[in-house]
């Protein structure tokens, strides 16, 4: 098109002016992106680097290893072990059905616990890391490594897991450790951040439970780089994590393990302490489980076949179990006499079989009677009438004094679970709790041991303690915390005159050693390793009068839980005690026939250290020994002699 | 002055017109470039592939493509804009029934070789065509009504065409680079005015309604509005993106992290780090010195556009240069404001440093045009 030369002048004039507009318009935006860089870059410079660190870096937990448990000559109880797991973190993961679909091809895994880990990981926050399987083999292990592409979210993972290496040996004192529940979160108020983190596993019964702030140590810290999607560029920093304290235990390995199968399948329990030091060498209770079940995840089979047993395995009885100490409980009564002055060790008493109060008869166990019986006598022979007139004399109070002096009706705290206390009756007890009047026939009653009163095994044991030293023993069962001293060493006395303690001593002498003692076939006949004690047959049904004119009926007649119990407490050696003993065998008939058999057993054990000669028992019972102890499924000496518990 | 009134001895011939070449334009082309292959090396974790190796070969392809556009004569790309118009809108259309669905828009076609996106090349043929418009147009008739609504015409089909697919970023870029045309040409600046003032007014409509009874919209889409306009409220979704890049620049400080150092690209932290996101990885790595020098660049390219569009007496030219010039600057002002949270996220990539194949070789085209107009210009 022709234009004029005016016009062209114009048109590039406008165009130059247009031009100069839009360039300022321009620079002025490229000054407003250069002004706007500043303040990013410049002035906010240190708010984003730290946003940018934040991104980033991520604060792993890193657990600490759990702290072991030995027992007393440095036996491994509770070790931990490598456990090779695989977890998941949905948060990046599209088709999480998917993924564990290839999962499960990969590694035997059953769908059951798959369904309930994928609902777990549901129902949590997706960025929270859920424990898919554990305890691999290697192989499986390996073979998840090497498909992780085709695995997203999940990472094979190798933590530490509790194992217990004698088993049930150990459920009812080393106890077990579990996952972190959100009731024991609730119940304990324990914040430690290393309990949210997956497969944390704590203290849930026992020396586990008890001691978990000792044993659990402090996690660390790992501090990495991590990408948009989670997964780890490279370590920046770490802060390792404090494992858990060692604990070494008062308990011998050998003595608890011949305990545990002394008792065999009875529903039974016994404790072995050392009388001087008041540590707990064994604390049996039968029968038992094995705790790594519940380390692993219990069955709801197995758990079922556990709580319907009606022995009750998972009782601790040495502990839980309360009882009537039965005629265990005369030492107590004679020594309140004593002390009294109400008595003289040689003043007799006669027995006629009965005594008569009021309208009531209280019956001796012996029909007959035993004739005139002094104190000696009264204990070898358990000679109820001389106790019932003794009660009389004495009162309530001073006996129910006796025995808290001795260590009965009071708590000892040992670190296990569910520790009882006994249960001395008095007055003011039995008015706030049962709502009526002492009468005087409970003081009869408690003068045997029967009636209202009630200790646990282990309270027994300390009460033998007592009586052997003359001091106020108490028990311990953890030696040391990471080499530390955990153990009173001192007690003070008992403040019983010396020749008080000695007519008891000799009557519990005479109970295994003179003819007519009721533990008599319990002897042993080894010099110097002679053991002392006292039977007890617990009731635990009334025998009404009309049951006793048509004739008590035979123990063993009776369904099992109506039975005697049978106890025994004693301590050996006779001229120098070192140990004691308490054994309870639930329903299990009389305390001589049976108790104090097993209580012979475990004292002859702990004295020799190591499975005792035949010498040591009475001639006509040797062969029945020996063929016990070929089928006692004892641990192998290899692994008592590896720490020096039994000579090689 | 048209191009049939050109002395034909003023204008270089042959190889001669190597001499005359703008080649400060050409250096400082290429000096962006390589800004744009050094960072997606860095992107790539310090490997050619995927991403630098490519956009070098695109380069290089690019560069001939400006050669061939710089030698043909300016009065050739006149002549050829209607039909060089016609032949986007077709491929547009093509686009829209046949073209491959990527990214959740249509937008390329495959042709086995390459992929092309139609409305790359859609930009600079109305900014042709535009320009052809004016210098067959009156001078005097520039301002008419009648004559305002055919470029309007012509913005507005490929606009529209564009924005359904839906790219609104690419439909933004054409609609305001052939505003910018128009605006030079010397359109009445009341047109522009009058525009800008109903858009105001019926974006204030809008969101005044909101709430009332005679509410313009659904409540669903003033809940999107909303997110496109501040992604913060939606901070797993559309914010991420944005927060993630200020954080990226943010931390770049005065120096940056250094090469290859910087933190929220090396764990992923930045999404398309290779395209739109670009700018912040180089922010991030070398610091308000290094982005600011980036924007320096760019400043003088178009410095240099606009002076070769006042050099220039003929009319075409002036107009095709100034509306590439636009454009080129629409494309970075509106990435880097966009990176740097000033406008909400719309998908314009950082031109001649985000990776891509049409957007390069058409950009380098276009500057091509500008090369030609200096070369072919009356002396």
């Amino acid at each position: 098109m022709k234009r004029s030369q005016k016009e062209a002048e114009d048109s590039a004039r406008k165009i130059t002016r247009r031009s100069m507009i839009m360039g300022g318009f321009m620079l002025l935006t490229g000054g407003i992106l250069a002004a706007r860089m500043r303040y990013l870059q410049v002035e906010r410079a240190d708010d984003f680097r730290l946003l940018a660190e934040e991104n980033r870096i991520r604060i792993d937990l890193l657990p600490p290893a759990r702290g072991l448990i030995y027992d007393r000559y440095g036996q491994l109880l509770a070790d931990n072990e490598q456990n090779y797991t695989v977890v998941m973190v949905r948060e990046n993961v599209e088709d999480v059905d998917a993924v564990l679909d290839r999962l499960s091809h990969i590694i035997n895994i059953d769908m059951a616990s798959l369904n309930r880990a994928r609902e777990d990981m549901m129902a949590r926050a997706p960025h929270v890391r859920v424990t898919l399987a554990d305890r691999l083999s290697w192989d499986e292990f390996a073979s998840v490594a090497v498909n992780a592409p085709a695995l997203p979210g999940i990472t094979p993972e190798v933590g530490l897991s509790r194992i217990y290496p004698f088993g049930a040996d150990f459920a009812h004192v080393v106890g077990y450790v579990g996952p972190v529940s959100d009731y024991y979160l609730e119940s304990t108020g324990d914040t430690d951040p290393i309990l949210q983190t997956p497969d944390f596993q704590v203290g849930r019964y026992a020396v586990e439970a008890r001691m978990e702030q000792d044993l659990r140590g402090e996690a660390g810290n790992l501090w990495v780089e991590v990408n948009s999607a989670g997964r780890v560029m490279r370590e920046l920093d770490r802060e390792a994590p404090v494992p858990g304290g060692d604990l070494q235990l008062t308990i011998d390995t050998g003595l608890q393990n011949y305990a545990q199968a002394r008792l065999g399948n009875e529903s039974a329990s016994a404790v072995v302490m050392e009388v001087e030091t008041g540590e707990v060498l064994a604390l049996a209770s039968s029968p038992s489980y094995d705790p790594n079940l519940f380390v692993r995840g219990i069955s709801v089979a197995e758990y079922s076949s556990l709580t319907e047993n009606p022995y009750r395995p998972l009782a601790s009885k040495t502990v839980q179990g309360l009882y009537p100490p039965g005629s265990t409980f005369k030492m107590v009564t004679a020594l309140a006499g004593l002390e009294a002055g109400v008595i003289e060790p040689e003043e007799t008493i006669t027995c006629n079989g009965f005594v008569e109060l009021g309208t009531r008869r209280f019956h001796c166990w012996r029909r007959g009677g035993h004739g005139r019986m002094n104190m000696v006598d009264g204990l070898s022979q358990s000679c109820d009438v001389y106790y019932y007139d003794l009660a009389q004399r004495v009162g309530i109070e001073a006996i129910a004094a006796m025995a808290r002096r001795l260590g009965l009706g009071m708590r000892h705290d040992l670190p296990l679970s569910g520790v009882a206390s006994g249960l001395i009756p008095s007055r003011e007890w039995k008015l706030a709790n049962r709502g009526s009047e002492w009468v005087v026939g409970d003081t009869l009653n408690a003068s045997i041991g029967q009636g209202l009163v009630l200790s646990s095994p282990l309270e027994l044991a300390v009460m033998t303690s007592r009586l052997a030293t003359g001091r106020q023993i108490l028990p311990q069962l953890v030696r040391t915390l990471n080499g530390v001293n955990r153990r009173m060493d001192s007690f003070a006395e008992l403040d019983i005159p010396a020749a008080h303690l000695d007519v008891i001593r000799q009557g519990m002498w005479s109970v295994t050693n003179f003819r007519r003692g009721t533990a008599f076939g319990a002897r042993v006949t080894e010099e110097g390793y002679e053991i002392a004690g006292k039977t007890g047959t617990s009731q635990v049904r009334n025998i009404t009068a009309a049951e006793r004119e048509a004739g008590v009926t035979a123990n063993e007649d009776l369904p099992w839980e109506r039975r005697d119990h049978a106890l025994f407490v004693g301590y050996a050696p006779v001229e120098n005690p070192r140990y004691a003993v308490s054994v309870v065998v639930e329903h299990g008939g009389g305390g001589s026939a049976v108790a104090a058999p097993i209580a012979r057993d475990l004292l002859l054990r702990a004295m020799y250290g190591e499975l005792p000669p035949l010498s040591a028992y009475p001639v006509g019972l040797r062969r029945e020994i020996e063929e016990m102890h070929d089928n006692m499924d004892l641990l192998p000496l290899e692994v008592l002699r590896s720490t020096g518990q039994v000579r090689a | 002055m048209s191009y049939l009134e050109y002395t034909q001895k003023a204008t270089p011939t042959g190889l001669r017109k190597v001499l005359y070449l703008n080649w400060a334009l050409i250096l400082l082309l290429t000096a962006v470039a390589c800004v744009g292959f050094l960072m997606l090396y860095s992107v790539a974790g310090g490997s050619m592939r995927p991403w630098a190796g490519p956009q070098m070969q695109r380069f290089t392809l690019g560069l001939t493509a400006m050669m061939i556009v710089a030698f043909t004569p300016i009065w050739f790309w006149r002549n050829v804009s209607a039909l060089a118009y016609g032949l986007s809108l077709i491929l547009l259309l093509l686009v829209e029934f046949f073209g491959t669905v990527g990214m959740g828009a249509q937008r390329w076609i495959d042709l086995g070789f390459m992929r092309l996106q139609p409305s790359e090349l859609t930009k600079i043929t109305v900014v042709m065509l535009l320009a052809a418009y004016y210098d067959w147009l009156d001078i005097r008739k520039v301002s008419r009504p009648l004559y305002v609504l055919i470029p309007v015409a012509i913005i507005l089909l490929p606009t529209f065409l564009t924005f359904i697919q839906p790219d609104l970023g690419t439909a933004l870029l054409i609609l305001v680079g052939g505003a910018a045309v128009m605006f030079c040409a010397g359109v009445h600046w009341a047109y522009f005015a009058a525009v800008i003032a109903s858009a105001g007014g019926i974006v204030t409509a809008v969101f005044a309604s909101r709430g009332t009874a005679w509410q313009l919209l659904q409540d669903y889409q003033y809940r999107r509005i909303d997110t496109f306009l501040d992604p913060s409220s939606d901070p797993l979704g559309a914010g991420y993106h944005i927060t993630q890049s200020q954080i990226a620049l943010g931390s770049g400080g005065w120096t940056g992290r250094g090469f290859m150092q910087g933190t929220q690209i090396r764990g992923d932290f930045l999404p398309e780090a290779q395209t739109d996101f670009i700018f912040p990885t180089l922010a991030e790595e070398f610091g308000f010195v290094g982005a600011a020098s980036l924007l320096g660049l760019y400043l003088l390219i178009l410095l240099f556009c606009i002076v070769t569009a006042i050099q220039t007496k003929d009319r075409f030219s002036s107009l095709v240069t100034l509306g590439v010039t636009a454009t080129f600057f629409l494309y970075f002002a509106i990435n880097m404001s966009m990176v740097m949270g000033l406008v909400p996220v719309v998908g314009v990539p950082l031109p001649l440093v985000s990776y891509g194949g049409s957007a390069m070789l058409v950009l380098m085209a276009a500057f091509g045009l500008v090369q030609s107009a200096h070369v072919h210009r009356p002396r």
